[in-house]
């Protein structure tokens, strides 16, 4: 198909010659995250604003399913998704501030300014380290309020 | 397709038409989200999510409806723009890209419909005298 054959021109950057930066990891991760949040926190936020304007019942089934379920036998099924459901969220979490400080240093990036090698690797650095630190303290007081009732 | 001219590549293809645009949408929706998503994020953490009367009054607040909505739109129009990159990046087959491109956009205008509705439906439910349900 046009288009699609080998090009003879060179490719650039070089791929067998690159040595992995802090700067092409916090890029990556901006995609990942962004794909992540778009599919699963997309459709968790739909379901849940779905199981809001449902009414009690479907928004009690769908924490039961997503958070905890309070019934004194929990089927094998919610036993899982009770478990899965907080690692997603955690994982969303962590998602949401990667991708914010990940986008607010492309904002600096746009203006023109944070190219210079030393302050382009801080910053990417910076970045996975906010993100880290946000997720552990959000989820810190979560569990602090949840052990506190 | 032939290389052509550069004059005539200019004219007709590549990133000489929208380009620009897609980029600034892509900005300025993710100047909506900071705001929005940032408000939405703190919310969560202060609502008591367990307890449907509690969430369902937030929600049917018309301010925060409104800012529900706006987020929607915001939050979905700046994935759409996101993942279509990523799927011109990495999809390369002409048959999958096409394929993949019409799946994303009916997740992202299905999607932001859906939750519309959903927020519609939960702030003027009570206005309307209706019980909540039918989504």
């Amino acid at each position: 198909m046009a288009g699609n054959e080998p090009s003879a021109r060179p490719l650039s950057p070089h791929l067998q010659v690159y040595k992995w930066a802090p700067s092409m990891a916090v890029s990556i991760f901006h995609r990942i995250t962004g794909d992540g949040l778009a599919i699963v926190g997309g459709l968790m936020f739909l379901g849940w604003l779905g199981a809001i304007a449902a009414g009690p019942e479907a928004y009690a089934a769908f924490i039961a399913c997503v958070w905890h379920d309070p019934s004194p036998e929990i089927t094998i099924f919610h036993q899982i998704t009770n478990v899965l459901g907080k690692v997603v969220l955690v994982g969303l979490t962590w998602a949401f501030f990667q991708h914010l400080f990940s986008g607010l240093r492309h904002f600096v990036l746009d203006a023109g300014a944070g190219y210079e090698l030393k302050t382009n690797k801080l910053w990417s650095v910076l970045v996975f380290a906010g993100a880290l630190f946000a997720t552990a303290a959000v989820w810190l007081y979560v569990l602090k309020e949840a052990l506190n009732g | 397709m032939g290389n052509g001219t550069r004059l005539g590549r200019v004219r007709g293809l590549g990133s000489s038409k929208h380009g620009s645009q897609h980029w600034l949408q892509q900005r300025l929706t993710a100047l909506g989200n900071i705001l929005l998503v940032t408000w939405f994020v703190v919310s969560m953490f202060r609502l008591d999510l367990g307890d449907h009367a509690a969430v369902h009054r937030w929600a049917s607040n018309p301010t925060v409806a409104l800012a529900l909505i706006l987020l929607v739109i915001s939050v979905f129009w700046h994935f759409r723009l996101g993942l279509q990159v990523m799927i011109e990046d990495y999809v390369h087959g002409e048959a999958t890209k096409l394929l993949s491109l019409v799946i994303l956009n009916f997740y992202a205008i299905g999607g932001a419909a859906y939750g519309i509705f959903a927020i519609v439906r939960i702030a003027l439910a009570p206005a309307a005298g209706l019980a909540p349900g039918g989504m």
